[in-house]
């Protein structure tokens, strides 16, 4: 099977997603997919697994022009796709999720459950996989899921496999058994496109790399003749250096001391488990870990955005446990929300409005109940340029901004003001490389100034550029420190205890 | 690098233990009621008639010793809601607080019996009755929500059936009317549908044009076309259809099997639907597009084509409960005679959990508290017939307000599915 | 240049203002004529389908218009109508703002009435200049607390307000027929629920009965005007209104910036509230003179409409509830010129909505009304 894409062209609105992109995938092959976040990837094969119509160019399978008019002919002519968000439904159990759309059924439309889980052993037993049929979605780890989105693409005996950016959730030794999964895949003959952003991972398992970036196919390498570096200048453009500049380590006193913490989740399950960290002035702390293992309900109970259920969080000496967020904010702490869309920035609201978000009440901005909306405006502008938040105006709707823009905006809302502490959650995830550097360079500006900082990521990289020291959190408890006082960081030592292996 | 668990049997704040505290006020606050007010009836029986005379199997009376029951009543209230406040636990809440409220109920019903006979068996048929066009619509309700319409538009949906059905029965007959019902629920279905996935008009907003919509329509006609033509305006009523043997049962017979096609219709619907919903591929499918729409885009299942599909049945089903007002009940259309039972219906759709037994149930609840009123008017009780009238909604608020956290919407509830 | 003089720059240019755009003017202005136009048209062939003829159907359109516009006790009729929509309206704007539907104006309405007429009626001997502000402030309370039931039942379980203020709908007819016949309040001699009448000093005084004895206009249209110019203040100049927006359009953003989700509920829902409740005491104290069973006759779910059109900006709402009086006011002088039944207002006020709801349905109507291949949507 040989599947060709001739000048796909792709646009939402204004934005040109694809712009004549040309690839060919070939059977028994693994083809890397390189760009940064927006670069148009996901878009493209979204177009190949028809979900999306292109507005230009044709896709051919085996030489013959193909039209798709849903997924529904993507997957009857053998592609499939694993979405970078996945796409299970998570009431649904794991066998469900793997029939729907082909369900084995009986007379008056029954559906045949006990058939369907029988299929999904089979699938399992053939490909070596594990997952019990009849879990629900909901309870499962993401790297399961991940194992459930490759089983519902093989029960539909695909022969040209998508992976949108699969690593972005796995531990680096669940990135291992992942490649060991590609790669049978491979020999058995499937097609495979492999999406990444990650430089080391597609030289890692590609057999070739095509590299995307603003919509368009800008240069083309193979593993072992193309270095990293000439990948990494072909995704942004740009010569890039992935060093980030900061003064020596000289800590001060404790800032944030938290004791014995303990949080629920929203179905009273514990997410963070008697934990006790501190965050001194003018360290970087970072929160290594595996999503879904607390480090969002930890940020949040810091923010005051979520109940504690147990234990102290002291500020600068002052007992907080309780506090709300607005008296957190008034006594300098900032908080850089780890989902921007939901909860950093409303999408409806202006750059401005956005801009004062948290601090519309200060005597700034507002004289007892009125606004003070001259005020606001001056002030929004002044930080919209200091932080480089790319906008016509700062009366444009802020879901009207780039990603990283409203990233930005996150940012320069946080730290345009007298703050001593930053909790910054995922604070470059799905952002263009640009944006990254330019956030990473402004939470050091804050680190040199004194301002203690706790980091939650899941991209290790970032974390081990970026802290002085890092934890490692497995399953609501801090596991691991390494850096500063603890052992010097080591990739291969963290991914052990992000995976939760006592080290 | 270890870190031991201190506190061994610390006292978690959680969710589910502020909740059953809340349930368990509740429930001692029930305890209180029924032994201060309910149990406050000197010497006497409380006599609740199970049979009629006529019946093929004719049980004795009930006689409830008053003060008696409500006492014990009263202690298990306390009971049940002390075992919440200590215990806890999030299983227990909704069972407890349940039969909390019957309790409850049987001690009101006993205190305002007392020294008086009841027939409990003919109230427990009209609480059927009742139900009828509330469960439909609840049903409506479910089959929209559950792939992620709202449905505010219920209302209008009865409306139409009501009005269709007595100028389509007037014209030809009862059967007539029914289908005619069904076929403009189905086309006020079909409209929500193509405002809501074609149009992407705000599902509240298209929900409530529509109820406007029709209320206007119903009521310009019945006043321009109705008053002037009134042989337009007079269908027949279905009669009662006794099932052979099963009606003789004694107290169920009656409820169940002594009814009309309304009655029978909406049971087998709520059975229909809950194979639908829950055991066939279509279901499943409907389902996906409920819970996660892009999901089921991927899958080549057709988001656009099941929304359209479900809530044009949602049209008819509630058609066909609209139709029950007129058909079924009073056989004339009066204007906005439906008089916020499609609202109801939505609270019992909510109630009910999304499900259709559940829907059904929570109907119940609303035709019981419905007919509970109307009989209790003959039993003169000291409280006035305006807070019997109010007792269910009073209710629905405590419940509502109380279970929440328990009952989760489908996912994608009131979102519109945009493909790219 | 120098690196400050180029942020300075940088800062002037981000503060300019976009200038209107096409496709603003055709929202705003287009689309809602074509909306009232069509809705007229399709009103005419409801009653051709209803066997009118069309000369009545011609007479029923002037006198529509006529008693709407036609004359100054037109004018006062259409004004007298909207007011209470135009208050009720606002209420429910307001909570459309921060993102709740609150159905309950009718019980709202029907509290505020019910409290403004007790007083109306029960203290003797007050000065005007304390006796109907008294009323009115009754009025205001009783929607307000009313309506906060709803709020805090919301904001301290999650219950949905939809179904909670759909319930206290249905309680407040059932507590207001329990009301009228209570012996303080019932009119003596009566044995039908209705209340005895509001003393003159506690009525909303008529503006133009010097021009002519029917005039009903009255001087609630004074508060009506007041509150708007209130509720936009509130919404857009306030740090109480941004909060109401904020929560509206996110309310998870809103918590992570530190606003009090639960007090913003309470708080939008008591002042909703507060509006209908006056609402209320407007039709008791400026129209009505005592209140009757179900004497909110509807307004509140008008209302609920009239905030839809007006896209709940309290601007539009008043030109909403201008309409919607307009139609009312009209269709009453329809009633009686033409024969046609009033109800006929109701199927077009619901088609207006409906295509004000529904720009894509303009669009596909009436393609040459709008620039070519403008958006379809606004995203
Ligand atoms: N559904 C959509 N509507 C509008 N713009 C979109 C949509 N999907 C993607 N885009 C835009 O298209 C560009 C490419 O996005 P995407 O394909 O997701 O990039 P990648 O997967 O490489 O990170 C981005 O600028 C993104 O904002
Ligand atoms: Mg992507």
């Amino acid at each position: 099977m040989e599947i060709e894409l001739r000048g796909i062209t792709k646009r939402f609105g204004e934005v040109v997603a694809n712009s004549d992109v040309n690839l060919t995938i070939r059977a028994g092959e693994v083809l890397g997919l390189l760009g940064e976040n927006g670069a148009g990837k996901s878009t493209l094969m979204n177009v190949l697994s028809g979900l999306y119509r292109p507005d230009g160019g044709e896709i051919l399978i085996d030489g013959k022009p193909v039209q798709f008019r849903g997924p529904g002919d993507a997957i009857r002519a053998g592609i499939g796709m694993v979405h970078q968000h996945f796409m299970l439904v998570p009431v649904f159990t794991v066998a469900e999720n793997v029939v729907l759309g082909v369900e084995p059924t009986g007379p008056v439309d029954f559906l045949d459950l006990k058939k369907a889980r029988a299929q999904v052993r089979e699938i399992n037993e053939t490909y070596g996989l594990e997952v019990d049929p009849d879990e629900y979605i909901e309870n499962l780890p993401v790297g399961v899921q991940q194992r459930v989105e490759i089983i519902k693409v093989l029960f539909r005996s695909a022969n040209a496999i998508i992976f949108d950016e699969p690593t972005a959730v796995l531990t680096p030794q669940e990135v291992t058994e992942f490649f060991a999964i590609v790669k049978s895949l491979r020999s058995a003959g499937k097609a495979i496109v492999f999406i990444t952003h990650k430089l080391h991972e597609i030289l890692e398992v590609a057999d070739r790399i095509s590299v995307l970036r603003e919509g368009r196919i800008v240069g083309e390498g193979v593993p072992g003749k193309t270095t990293d570096l000439e990948l990494a200048e072909m995704m942004v453009g740009r010569p890039v250096s992935f060093k980030v500049d900061k003064t020596p380590f000289s800590p001060g006193p404790v800032l944030l001391d938290v004791q014995h913490l303990t949080v629920l989740r929203e179905n009273d399950a514990v997410a963070v488990n008697d934990l006790t960290l501190n965050v001194r002035a003018g360290e970087i702390v970072g929160i290594a870990g595996v999503q879904g293992n607390g480090q969002s309900e930890l940020v949040e109970a810091l923010a005051g955005v979520r109940r504690v259920a147990g234990g102290s969080v002291m500020f600068q000496g002052k007992d907080i446990t309780g506090a709300s967020a607005r008296d957190r904010h008034r006594l300098g702490m900032a908080h850089i929300p780890e989902d921007r869309q939901r909860t950093g920035i409303i999408a409806a609201f202006t750059v401005a409005e956005n801009m004062v978000l948290d601090t519309y009440y200060d005597s700034r901005f507002s004289r007892g109940l009125a606004m003070d909306w001259q005020a606001v405006n001056q002030n929004s502008a002044a930080a919209a340029a200091a932080f480089d938040v790319r906008t016509p105006s700062i009366f444009e709707k802020a879901g009207h901004l780039s990603g990283g823009n409203q990233q930005k905006l996150v940012v320069a809302r946080e730290l345009n003001r007298d703050t001593k502490l930053l909790i910054a959650s995922q604070p470059t995830r799905g952002l263009d490389v640009g944006s990254i550097e330019y956030i990473h360079k402004r939470i050091v500006d804050a680190r040199e100034e004194g301002d203690g900082i706790l980091i939650v990521s899941s991209e290790l990289d970032e974390i081990m550029s970026l802290c002085d020291r890092i934890l490692v959190m497995f399953k609501g408890r801090i596991v691991a420190e390494f850096g500063a006082a603890g052992r010097p960081a080591n990739k291969n030592d963290i991914g052990l205890a992000m995976a939760g292996v006592a080290a | 690098m270890a870190i031991e668990t201190v506190q061994a049997n610390r006292k978690l704040d959680t969710q589910a233990g502020r909740q059953s505290r809340i349930a368990a006020v509740l429930l001692v606050g029930l305890s209180a009621l029924t032994a201060m007010v309910f149990a406050q009836v000197g010497d006497g029986d409380a006599v609740f008639r199970l049979s009629r005379a006529s019946d093929a199997i004719v049980l004795p009376d009930l006689a409830v010793p008053a003060m008696e029951f409500n006492y014990i009543a009263a202690g298990v209230l306390a009971f049940l809601g002390v075992r919440l406040w200590i215990r806890g636990g999030s299983g227990r809440i909704s069972l407890s607080l349940g039969f909390g409220l019957l309790l409850a109920v049987a001690a009101f019903l006993v205190w305002a019996t007392v020294g008086k006979a009841f027939s409990l068996t003919g109230m427990l048929q009209a609480t059927v009755v009742r139900a009828v066009p509330i469960a439909l619509g609840a049903l409506a309700g479910v089959l929209s929500e559950r792939v992620a319409v709202t449905n505010i538009a219920i209302e209008g949906m009865l409306l139409a059936g009501a009005f269709t059905g007595a100028l389509a029965g007037s014209l030809l007959g009862g059967w007539g009317g029914i289908a005619a019902a069904v076929l403009v629920g189905g086309l006020f279905g079909l409209l929500l549908a193509a405002l809501v996935v074609t149009y992407r008009v705000d599902q509240i907003i298209a929900g409530v044009v529509i109820n406007l919509f029709v209320l206007g329509v119903t009521s310009y006609v019945s006043s321009q076309v109705f008053q002037e033509y009134r042989f337009l305006n007079n269908a027949p009523v279905f009669r009662v259809i006794s099932i052979p043997l099963l009606s003789d049962i004694p107290v169920i017979g009656p409820v169940l099997f002594q009814q009309n096609i309304f009655v029978y219709g909406a049971l087998i619907m709520v059975a229909v639907a809950t194979y639908y919903l829950f055991y066939t591929r279509s279901g499943l499918r409907a389902r996906a597009v409920g819970e996660h729409p892009r999901a089921a885009d991927t899958l080549g299942i057709d988001v656009y084509r099941i929304r359209y599909i479900n809530v044009t049945i949602a049209g008819m089903v509630a058609g066909f409960g609209g139709a029950w007002l007129t058909l079924g009940l009073v056989g004339r259309f009066d204007e906005n005679m439906t008089g916020g039972r499609g609202f109801i219906a939505l609270a019992a759709m909510i109630f009910g959990r999304w499900h259709p037994v559940g829907a059904l149930m929570a109907a119940l609840i609303f035709g019981f508290a419905d007919s509970l009123q109307q009989k209790l008017a003959l039993l003169q009780t000291p409280i006035p017939a305006e807070f019997l009238a109010m007792a269910p909604y009073l209710a629905t608020i405590v419940v509502v307000a109380g279970l929440i956290g328990v009952a989760r919407a489908p996912a994608a509830d009131g979102k519109p599915y945009i493909k790219e | 240049m120098s690196e400050q003089g180029e942020t300075a720059t940088l800062t002037a240019r981000l503060l300019e203002r976009a200038a209107p755009k096409r496709a603003d003017f055709e929202d705003l202005v287009i689309v809602p004529v074509f909306a009232v136009v069509v809705a007229l048209i399709l009103g005419g062939v409801a009653m051709l389908a209803t066997n009118v003829d069309l000369e009545t159907i011609g007479r029923s359109y002037v006198a529509l218009a006529y008693g709407s516009i036609g004359s100054i006790n037109a004018l006062s009729e259409t004004i007298t109508a909207a007011t209470p929509l135009i208050l009720a309206g606002l209420g429910v704007a307001l909570g459309f703002r921060a993102g709740l539907f609150n159905i309950g104006a009718e019980g709202q309405i029907l509290m505020g009435g019910m409290a403004a007429v007790v007083v109306g009626f029960s203290f003797t001997g007050l000065p005007m200049l304390v006796h109907l502000p008294l009323a009115l402030l009754a009025g205001i309370v009783a929607g307000a607390l009313y309506a906060a039931i709803a709020g805090w039942i919301r904001a301290a379980t999650g219950a949905h307000e939809v179904i909670l203020t759909i319930m206290l709908n249905m309680i407040s007819y059932r507590l207001v027929d329990y009301m009228l016949r209570m012996p303080a309040i019932q009119r003596p001699g009566r044995s039908d629920p209705i209340s005895s009448s509001v003393l003159p000093t506690a009525e909303l005084p008529r503006l133009l009965e010097w021009l002519g004895p029917n005039l009903r206009l009255h001087s609630g249209v004074f508060l009506m005007l007041a509150a708007v110019l209130f509720v936009y203040w509130l919404l857009f100049r306030s740090t109480i209104g941004f909060e109401f927006r904020a929560s509206g359009e996110s309310p998870e953003a809103a918590r992570f910036a530190g606003m009090r989700s639960g007090l913003i509920i309470v708080l939008v829902m008591a002042l909703g509230g507060a509006f209908a409740g006056l609402a209320g005491a407007n039709q008791v104290l400026g129209v009505l003179g005592r209140a009757s069973s179900g004497f909110s006759a509807g307004i509140g779910f008008d209302a609920l409409a009239v905030a839809l059109l007006g896209r709940s900006h309290p601007f539009g709402v008043v030109i909403a509830g201008l309409l919607f009086g307009a139609l009312e006011a009209g269709g009453r002088q329809m009633q009686v010129d033409a024969g046609v039944s009033i109800d006929l207002i109701g199927i077009i006020q619901s088609l207006i909505i409906l295509f004000i709801a529904a720009p894509l349905v303009v669009r596909a109507l009436f393609p040459w009304g709008f620039r070519k291949g403008a958006p379809a949507s606004k995203e």
